[in-house]
């Protein structure tokens, strides 16, 4: 059985390309390098808090990311003191008060990241119909994930072929139906990174990819430190436990 | 059923009043075991072991879930991002879905293989037959529970299917939901039977080890034991060989919840669902696919019934098909070892049902073949269908007349007898003999 | 399975059996270990959470109290009294020995600041809250608060000072941020 089970999956393996076929006209997302790939992979802290320094004065007038805490951003490295700052510079509806009205206050690093928009209707309105989604989870949401969003970001090019741009809409290499709703976010030097890197259009996607990466999946750190861990124990378990079943069955004839 | 030999007063005491130690004593350390069963005969207790996993850690995301539409997404998120290890937890429950179908699948095609199904096992194999349509049951009522785009999407697109059912199937549909839409009320009641039926599972898997027990494990040779020598103590050896077969799959299954966990979900399942905006391509769980693809594969009406109730129909028939095996494979060789050409119809079935999987992935009117575009997925996926059924309804029973089986050893133990196709058994499986 | 009778064998079945013995031991240990660290997520999700543990602090304005008010706020799920004390109260509760005190404790290390008693509004009995924070609610016979639940009299120190509650209302965690503004927590 386990001679033919090896024929089936040999065969399986000449039949699986054809299953994976490149979806429409849309151009195939290349792959980047990112420092939070691999067995030990962990997010870069300088270009996390670059990137939400771009997410927070390119993107954050139109996109929420209304899954983080600020004071998560402690996670990335900012101090406790930087984390407050951020937090109470945002307002932060609040309420009932003992008048049984709602009111405002500065935010708290408890809190989570105000979205520009109060809800899906009035972010519609405020950008001609189109929805700018919520960016907390936009890195696991996407097929192809960060080097989709690099891409993405990256993507406004020239149309190739003579393709009617309609008005409001933008010509972009990578997405779906290549016709999106978004201009090009990102400039050469849009913002002036605090660390004094030189911000062009590459660094900025980059950056802001890594962040949003983070925001997706804030666990990966300590997910992929624990898989080491765990994976190296069982391995070594398995190993003990093949010893001793061999051990048992000795006399087995 | 022979008394515990322990002399522990304890024990003792107990033992007279609650015989649970005479129990485990027989059903573990007695209950003998043909002493050639291979690695193929660990899926079982590997089931065992990840329902019980998946209870657990199903539990205890329950107490951080809120089964609302307006907080369900949400409290998802909580959990993997503020509940201590929630993401962990969360992340084993997920992949341990995929696991126990992978195991599952494996349990099955095993049976297949080696005859498990036939007498005296025929109740044993349908109560198994129930437990997969239970386990598919709860994976789909568990899958809407995150409340994403997909949770969304296929649970409206499945419970849709019910509304085929003639003359009665909206008000079912209606029924299901309560209310006119897949909603708050809907996402309420999948929780409750999320919760409820792993349980139920619980209980047939223990009728299903009832039955096992009675007339014990089936075998590669798949002749009866006949005497002492073809047999062992379930512990220690079985025990340990589970044991091992345990921690190869934690390895595998480590390195997708740590390294992959995402991998085998799909990524609309992170949008929130938006009841006015369906995904461009709905697909089901990977696990779903084949008969995802059966229930695509109709597309004509026959007679009066139309092509969607056939297709539920098709859908469930492929399942249920399972329940008469015992009495459309006729051969009395139980094992594929001993039947030459049944063996290469079981490769082609298990070949035609990954193809329906591969079918179920993609959009019906794609080619197949970049070359060929006439050739769509569509029309593998009728022909994997028709041969899905072709191969239990037609094959099976004629297999079981014409077939000229090879002859079988006389014993497990002493299978040389047999001919050179035991011999060479032998030699191949030097794993059991250590 | 067929054992010589043999010396040299038995030995050898000897060492084998000790061998064997090890290998178990040092496997079933190291499994037993593996068990510890996968149930330990599943015990621990059950404590707070970041975002429970992060919303456990409250500031609270105290401009607005007026003096001989109390106001009650909620911090972790629980009333908090705040109350500005008059100096009749800060007195009375400065004045009583200590010897007559169920858990006697100095009112002076109740207090940060001798006008303001913040103390957690849970009856160290069973956890009822004690009357007394809104006007015209029963003080208690030592004019601080009053159980219902099994009758203690807790003072304006929010000592207990009569009843079945073994111990003073507890003093949280605060630190006053500004001259009008109190961190709980």
């Amino acid at each position: 059985m386990y001679k033919a089970l090896s024929g089936v999956l040999g065969l399986l393996m000449l039949l699986s390309p054809s299953s994976t076929c490149a979806a429409g006209t849309t151009a195939e997302v290349p792959a980047q390098v990112w420092s939070f790939k691999g067995l030990f992979g962990t997010f870069s802290r300088p270009s996390l808090q670059r990137g939400y320094q771009v997410y927070n004065e390119v993107c954050a007038g139109c996109h929420g990311l209304r899954l983080v805490a600020y004071r998560n951003l402690a996670e990335i490295g900012f101090s406790e003191k930087q984390v407050k700052k951020i937090a109470a510079s945002m307002t932060v509806k609040d309420g009932p008060n003992d008048e049984g009205e709602m009111f405002e206050r500065p935010g708290r690093s408890s809190d989570r990241f105000v979205s520009p928009f109060p809800n899906k209707q009035a972010a519609r309105s405020a950008n001609n119909g189109a929805y700018p989604p919520d960016l907390s989870l936009i890195v696991k949401a996407r097929i192809g994930g960060a080097d989709y969003l690099y891409s993405l970001l990256t993507g406004y090019k020239e149309p190739k072929k003579v393709t009617e741009v309609p008005e409001g809409m933008y010509y972009n290499l990578y997405y779906p139906g290549q016709l999106i709703a978004m201009p090009s976010p990102l400039s050469e030097d849009g913002v002036e990174y605090a660390d004094k890197t030189k911000a062009t259009v590459d660094q900025m996607a980059r950056d802001v990819t890594t962040f949003l990466a983070w925001t997706a999946e804030p666990e990966l750190e300590s997910r992929k430190r624990t898989g080491v861990k765990v994976l190296l124990f069982l391995i070594i378990l398995t190993g003990m436990l093949y010893a001793v079943k061999r051990k048992i069955w000795a006399n087995i004839h | 059923m022979s008394k515990i030999g322990s002399s522990n007063p304890v024990i003792k005491w107990i033992d007279h009043r609650l015989p649970v130690f005479t129990f485990m004593q027989h059903e573990l350390h007695e209950y003998p075991t043909p002493k050639n069963l291979n690695y193929f005969w660990n899926f079982g207790s590997l089931a065992g072991i990840i329902l019980v996993t998946m209870i657990v850690t199903g539990i205890v995301l329950s107490m951080h879930y809120t089964a609302h539409v307006d907080y369900a997404f949400d409290s998802v998120e909580r959990i993997m991002r503020d509940v201590n290890y929630g993401w962990l937890i969360r992340y084993v429950h997920m992949n341990g879905a995929s696991a126990f179908f992978v195991v599952v699948f494996i349990h099955i095609f095993r049976g297949l293989y080696y005859g498990s199904y036939k007498a005296p096992r025929e109740l044993l194999w349908m109560l198994g037959v129930v437990i997969l349509l239970l386990m598919m049951a709860t994976a789909f009522l568990g899958y809407v529970l995150p409340w994403g785009q997909m949770s969304f999407w296929g649970a409206t697109v499945i419970t849709n299917l019910f509304s085929a059912i003639p003359f009665v199937g909206e008000p079912i549909v209606t029924w299901l939901w309560g209310g006119f839409s897949v909603d708050n009320a809907t996402l309420n009641r999948f929780f409750s039977l999320h919760f409820l039926l792993p349980f139920v599972i619980v209980g047939v898997v223990v009728l299903h080890i009832v039955a096992l027990h009675t007339h014990g494990s089936n075998n590669p040779v798949g002749i009866s034991i006949k005497n002492n020598d073809d047999q062992i103590p379930f512990h220690p050896y079985y025990t340990i060989k589970d044991l091992f077969g345990l921690g190869v799959f934690l390895v595998v299954f480590s390195w997708f919840v740590f390294y992959a966990p995402n991998y085998l979900g799909h990524p609309d399942n992170y949008i929130q669902a938006d009841p006015l905006q369906t995904p461009p391509h709905i697909v089901p769980e990977w696990y779903f696919l084949p008969f995802y693809a059966i229930l695509r594969s109709i597309t004509f009406d026959i007679l009066f019934l139309e092509a969607k109730l056939l297709g539920v129909i098709a859908m469930f028939a492929s399942i249920a098909i399972l329940f008469i095996l015992p009495w459309l494979d006729r051969s009395p060789v139980r094992s594929a070892r001993f039947r030459p050409v049944y063996r290469q119809f079981f490769w082609i079935l298990v070949i035609d049902c990954v193809i329906l999987g591969i079918v179920g992935a993609n959009s019906p009117d794609d080619p197949v073949f970049s070359g060929a575009k006439w050739f769509q997925y569509i029309h593998l996926g009728m022909i994997s269908t028709a041969y899905y059924f072709f191969h239990f309804l037609i094959l099976l029973p004629l297999l079981s007349i014409f077939e000229k089986t090879n002859p079988l050893p006389t014993s497990i133990n002493e299978p040389v007898l047999g001919g050179g196709k035991a011999t060479a058994m032998a030699a191949a499986k030097p794993m059991e003999k250590a | 399975m067929a054992d010589s009778t043999g010396d040299k064998a038995v030995s050898q079945k000897e060492n084998v059996e000790t061998r064997r013995d090890f290998l178990m031991l040092a496997t079933g240990a190291f499994g037993a270990f593996g068990m510890g660290a996968a149930i330990w997520p599943l015990i621990d999700q059950m404590n707070p959470a970041a975002d429970t543990l992060a919303a456990s602090t409250a500031e609270v304005n105290l401009k607005p109290i007026q003096v001989g008010q109390r106001v009650v706020i909620k911090w972790r799920g629980k009333p908090v009294f705040i109350t500005r004390r008059s100096k009749a109260q800060i007195e009375d509760a400065r004045k009583v020995s200590l010897t007559s005190l169920v858990d006697p404790e100095r009112d002076e290390d109740r207090v940060k600041k001798p006008e303001w008693l913040i103390v957690v509004g849970v009856c160290t009995h069973l956890g009822c809250i004690p009357l007394g924070s809104k006007q015209g609610e029963k003080q208690g016979e030592y004019r601080g608060w009053f159980c219902p639940c099994h009758g203690s009299h807790y003072d304006t120190s929010g000592r207990i000072r009569k009843g079945p509650a073994p111990k003073n209302l507890s003093v949280p965690q605060y630190t006053f941020v500004s001259e009008n503004v109190v961190k709980i927590g």
